[in-house]
């Protein structure tokens, strides 16, 4: 019996080294292994064989189909494997051809500046806070300590509405969020808030235009001094501005503040070497800053004596000029969908710069 | 404020090795920022030369060739001024000399040799409004006793410096020469130099001729003074170039001194010819309609808020602003009435910002320290009887509601540090205030009196600005505040839009909040009161939009007149209106849509069904499905198609309108949709809740109908669904058809509808039965024919 396996195997190993084809290959199994294939047909021996014979035949006869299968199983998987490669070079493509678009949108690079100074901010537990474009006289100039006639109101030419000279006006400053916060605050007790919004005022050319947008921060606490703006400055400047920024504190004037502040920060074109942009000072002027003036507090109910708060602001689009080097603020709202479509990507130095 | 170097040294000693950058700096440094630090001359190499021999250019009919004395050489120079003759001193640029107009280079002009220029004075960067005629028709000419080889601009007294400083609004004491000279002296710890007010008067008594009447509370100090028989000429250099240097051009002897004293102390004066202004001066309200001719010439019309000076006969003068005409010191002036006095801020604010700002009015503006009224006085007849031979009358005219006063105030180290945040020695302190001028008296707290000049110091606070400033804002070493922690918050949900609506592939836009008026109305069939601007700075930006569309329009056509034509964009922005007297803003989202846009992975062009799907979406995203219905509707703005536009709706209220932007407004197929986000954003979802996922097999079945083209899907949805009942999970419209085999005015919809039961598996008869009703009912109510396969 043995001898018989053998020359069977032998005959399979045989033919189906000849085989390439799948059909052929079935048809060899069906030759050996099926139901009256050369292999199976063997069992029929089994019938006159003693209990002991047919024992030590069975046993050969399994092995010997296990062989088979497992030879033609290994056939099968070669010709698989050959057909398969065969599809896949007849499905090779050319990679470089355009691809099949998705449509995607942009967001304004106002929006995106604001929502960098929002997620920074909220992360140190400020609120965002927004007030109405019209304003009252009262809210945006007199609470902030500019009285009617104050010449620091020549700075800030404002749109009254109609028939409301010096009573209702387009806000010309986010300040007038200080007023609002205070003021809606009934305990008066801690705040903390930026309002970032579109202000408005008479005046347009190359870096001016009637519409733009600040960015106003107010903190009010029983102890909060100039090294704290300083300090929060500081983190908010190197934040949106890069690592190696540097901020410098210059004395200034703002009716609402007392010390007043504007803050300059290393250029962010040349690094503080001294260039065009910077007029060869290396310092760069982003923002306007101090100590809420205690008649500010006075006027907006709280006691000075016990409240003392930092306020800082800053115009939003000049941040987005340095930022993606826009010239011209006309080109921030001149709304080219050319100019659009150029912020449809997440920017890569997005989380640290 | 024009700081004259030259001028300010009068007062206090700087050092010559500061540069004017290093002073200008310092000056930043505690608070004044400067526009421009530099020579009054931007030239170099300039020298004085002596024209040795001039000769006609062989190849000019104009031009001179000169041989020109240095000094250390004799120069070949060519020059084409018709006063260019021998023996004279003129002013030599060198080659390498920057002038003005650029640097000078040796060359030859029509083939002869020239090594410089000789320059005109007005080719050395002199404003044009201090310049004559004979400045620009030919070379300077230099005197006779002018050295050869000196500097030449030095010879002139042009030989200054100047920085223009920007000044902040409280600073008014730097107005003026004296207020510089304090400033400066704190920064360099200098003594401010006396101002010389010394004069000798006649026996005369003003009294005796002249009275002073004051009829308005708007005059709270006015002096007057007078001086006989002056001498009417041509300043001294000295004031000239400090007047020049200071952007104010000279005049004559008597006029100049007002300005220079004006200058010097920060109080305006006004001379009047003492013969036409007669022997009273009335300070008072100006008449309604009242009319004055200024010194300018104009004939003004007044008004009741202005002051005005006057004589018996009428207005003379706009106080605080501007003299008048009739009044003027002119050549055969002898007489003079100094004023000397200080007007309500406000009121010549008012005044000057209709009328003319003028050096005057800036520094009535800014307030006027009283006890300079006094010196500017008396430093006035001082530099009148030196430089215009006055004899001054005995006695001065005062009208005063004013009392003098020191401002005390106290100050702690402990505040100092509450404010500031950081520690400072008592004596740190005290030196820095002295170094102001202040006097300051050492106890528990530190008192200190503020001098009348800086009237911007009022509180601690101030007194704590200004150890800032002087110790060096920048000094202070910044920390993070130690605060409570809260929670901050901003937002979200606006964010959540402008993404969800950047991923649907639109961009943002940022358009201006004012449009023309004409246009407030338009896309919108609300009834509102649009609120316009008292003083607009054009006709087309005149009145704030309270539709967004109108802008996103304008933004479309813009780009469309660049060849830019699939726009696909959307605004978050304020509506704004009047309501029962109440200002009123509106949030609102606005889409716009036209040309190509990518759906799935297809390029197609924005059809009606593309917008909707847009709005949809972001509505579903929200949480708004199945609460918001698009409607017919025939109260649509004009603006849109009347056959392919809808309102929003939701729970029964109009939030908004979709639609085709009306072929008359965009010819191209342009589509829009505006919401309020406030009326969105009342009706928020409820939580989102988990749903038991259907365990057993859905059943698909699709069918088509053929239905007159009027009948809407809606229509044929709503009777699918009542007759679906309970096991009719879905239903989607997958094709909608119009051409061969339907007729014209027909249309065919089909459906796929899902079946499903929660509990059990449906069986194909209890589907069927449900969907031959189904079909029977559409057929019936909708007039409908089921569509063969």
């Amino acid at each position: 019996m043995n001898e018989k396996k053998e020359q069977l195997k032998k005959e399979l190993k045989e033919a189906i080294s000849q085989i390439t084809e799948m059909h052929s290959l079935n048809e060899l199994k069906v030759e050996y292994l099926g139901k009256k294939g050369k292999i199976t047909e063997l069992s029929s021996n089994l019938k006159e064989m003693s209990l002991d014979a047919k024992k030590e035949f069975g046993k050969i006869l399994n092995e010997l189909k296990e062989e088979a299968t497992s030879l033609v199983e290994e056939k099968r998987k070669e010709i698989e494997e050959r057909l398969l490669n065969k599809k896949l070079e007849s499905e090779k493509i050319d990679i470089t051809l355009p691809s099949k678009k998705v449509r995607r949108g942009s967001k304004h690079p106002m929006t995106r500046m604001i929502e960098q100074f929002e997620d920074l901010f909220v992360s140190m537990g400020y609120t965002v806070y927004e007030g109405p474009e019209i304003e009252s006289d009262e809210n945006c100039f007199q609470k902030l300590n500019l009285p009617k006639g104050h010449p620091a109101r020549d700075a800030q030419d404002t749109f009254y509405l109609e028939n409301e000279y010096e009573n209702f006006l387009l806000r010309t400053q986010t300040s007038t969020a200080q007023v609002r916060a205070m003021e809606e605050n009934h305990e008066k007790g801690p705040i903390r808030i930026i309002c970032p919004g579109k202000v408005y005022r008479r005046d347009e050319d190359a870096t001016h235009s009637h519409q733009f947008m600040q960015v106003e921060g107010l903190v009010i606490d029983e102890n909060v001094s100039m090294a704290d703006l300083k300090g929060t400055l500081e983190l908010f400047c190197k934040t949106i501005l890069g690592e190696k920024t540097e901020v410098r504190f210059r004395p200034s004037f703002f009716p609402f503040t007392e010390p007043s502040v504007e803050v300059d920060v290393t250029c962010f074109k040349c690094g503080g070497k001294g260039c065009s942009l910077c007029k060869q000072t290396g310092w760069i002027e982003v923002l306007g800053a101090g100590m809420v003036h205690p008649n500010v507090l006075t006027m907006c109910g709280y006691d000075p004596k016990k409240y003392q708060g930092f306020a800082f602001g800053t115009g939003i689009d000049r941040f987005a000029m340095f930022e993606y080097g826009i010239p011209d603020i006309r080109t921030i709202y001149g709304n080219d969908i050319r100019f659009l479509k150029q912020f449809d990507r997440k920017e890569e130095q997005n989380e640290v710069k | 404020m024009k700081l004259s170097r030259k001028f300010v040294s009068d007062y206090i000693e700087i050092d010559n090795n500061l540069s004017i950058k290093d002073i200008a700096e310092a000056m930043t440094a505690v608070g004044n920022e400067y526009e421009s630090a530099s020579s009054l001359l931007p030239c170099t190499h300039l020298v004085v030369g002596e024209i040795l021999e001039c000769r006609d250019h062989p190849n000019s009919d104009h031009l001179h060739v000169c041989k020109v004395d240095i000094g250390s050489e004799i120069l070949n120079i060519v020059c084409g001024a018709p006063n260019c003759r021998q023996g004279l001193k003129v002013i030599v640029a060198l080659a390498g000399a920057q002038l003005p107009a650029g640097e000078i280079k040796k060359g030859s002009i029509r083939g002869v040799e020239s090594n410089g220029m000789l320059c005109a004075k007005c080719e050395l960067g002199l404003d044009h409004k201090f310049l004559e005629e004979k400045d620009k028709a030919g070379i300077h000419e230099l005197p006779n006793d002018a050295v050869v080889g000196s500097d030449p601009i030095a010879l002139l007294g042009l030989d200054d410096e100047v920085i223009d400083f920007e000044l902040t609004a409280n600073r008014g004491d730097l107005l003026s020469i004296l207020g510089m000279a304090y400033e400066l002296g704190a920064i360099y710890k200098k003594k401010v130099k006396d101002i010389d007010v010394s004069y000798t008067q006649n026996r005369e008594d003003i009294h005796d001729t002249f009275k002073v009447e004051v009829k308005t509370d708007a005059c709270p100090l006015f002096l007057a003074k007078k001086v006989k028989n002056v001498t009417i000429k041509e300043s001294p250099n000295f004031i000239k170039n400090r007047l020049i240097a200071s952007g104010i051009r000279p005049i004559n002897n008597v006029v100049d001194i007002s300005n220079y004293v004006m200058l010097e102390t920060g109080q305006p004066l006004h001379f009047y010819d003492a013969s036409r202004l007669g022997d009273t001066l009335i300070v008072r309200d100006a008449k309604e309609e009242e009319e004055l001719i200024t010194l300018d010439g104009q004939r003004r019309t007044l008004a009741k808020e202005d002051i005005v000076i006057a004589n018996q006969e009428g207005a003379i003068g706009l106080a605080g602003v501007m003299g008048g005409l009739s009044t003027e010191v002119e050549e055969d002036t002898k007489d003079i009435i100094i004023e000397s006095a200080i007007f309500d801020s406000i009121r010549v604010r008012k005044t000057s910002k209709k009328i003319l700002r003028s050096e005057a009015s800036t520094r009535f503006e800014k307030g006027i320290d009283p006890k300079r009224t006094y010196m500017a006085i008396e430093r006035s007849c001082a530099l009148l009887e030196k430089y215009a031979d006055a004899e001054i009358v005995g006695g001065m005219v005062e009208y005063t509601t004013l009392s003098i006063q020191d401002t005390i105030i106290d100050i702690s180290l402990e505040k100092i540090k509450k404010v500031l945040g950081i520690s400072l020695e008592q004596d740190t302190v005290v030196g820095i205030l002295e170094d102001l001028g202040f006097i300051v008296e050492q106890g528990e707290t530190l008192k200190v009196t503020v001098p009348t000049r800086r009237m911007d110091i009022h509180m601690e606070e101030d007194l704590i600005e200004e150890v800032g400033r002087m110790y060096g804002m920048d000094q202070i070493k910044g920390k993070l505040p130690l605060l409570n922690v809260v929670t901050g918050s901003y937002n979200k949900t606006r964010r959540e839009i402008k993404n969800k609506l950047v991923t649907l592939g639109l961009s943002e836009t940022l358009s201006y909040s004012l449009i023309p008026k004409g246009e407030v109305t338009s896309f919108t069939t609300d009834t509102f009161t649009p609120i316009s601007l008292a003083d607009p700075m054009s006709e087309d930006k005149n009145t704030l939009r309270y539709s967004l569309l109108y802008s996103l329009k304008e933004i479309y056509l813009y780009n469309k007149a660049r060849s830019q034509e699939d726009i696909c964009i959307f605004e978050v922005g304020k509506g704004f209106y009047k309501e029962e007297g109440v200002y009123k803003e509106e949030n609102k989202l606005a889409v716009f849509m036209t040309g190509d846009y990518y759906l799935d992975i297809q390029k197609t062009k924005v059809d009606f069904y593309i917008i909707k799907g847009v709005l949809e979406e972001l509505l579903d995203y929200l949480g708004y499905q199945n609460r918001y219905t698009l409607e017919v509707d025939t109260n649509i703005p004009k603006e849109f198609h009347p056959g392919q536009s809808a309102s929003i709706v939701l729970q029964g209220k109009r939030i908004g309108v979709v639609g085709k932007i009306h072929p008359s407004i965009v010819s191209k197929d342009a589509f829009a949709f505006e919401i309020s986000l406030d009326k969105l954003l009342e009706n928020r979802g409820t939580r989102m809740r988990y749903k038991d996922i259907p365990k057993y097999p859905e059943i698909k079945k699709d069918l088509a109908f053929i239905v007159k083209k009027e009948v809407t899907s809606k229509e044929i949805e709503a009777v699918i669904k009542k007759t679906g009942g309970k096991l009719l999970k879905e239903i989607e419209v997958f094709d909608v058809y119009t051409g061969e085999n339907v007729k014209e005015d027909e249309k065919s919809l089909a459906y796929s509808l899902t079946f499903t039961d929660i509990n059990r598996t449906l069986t194909d008869e209890e589907v069927n039965e449900v969907f031959k009703t189904v079909i029977s009912q559409v057929e019936e109510i909708c007039k409908a024919k089921l569509r063969d396969k």
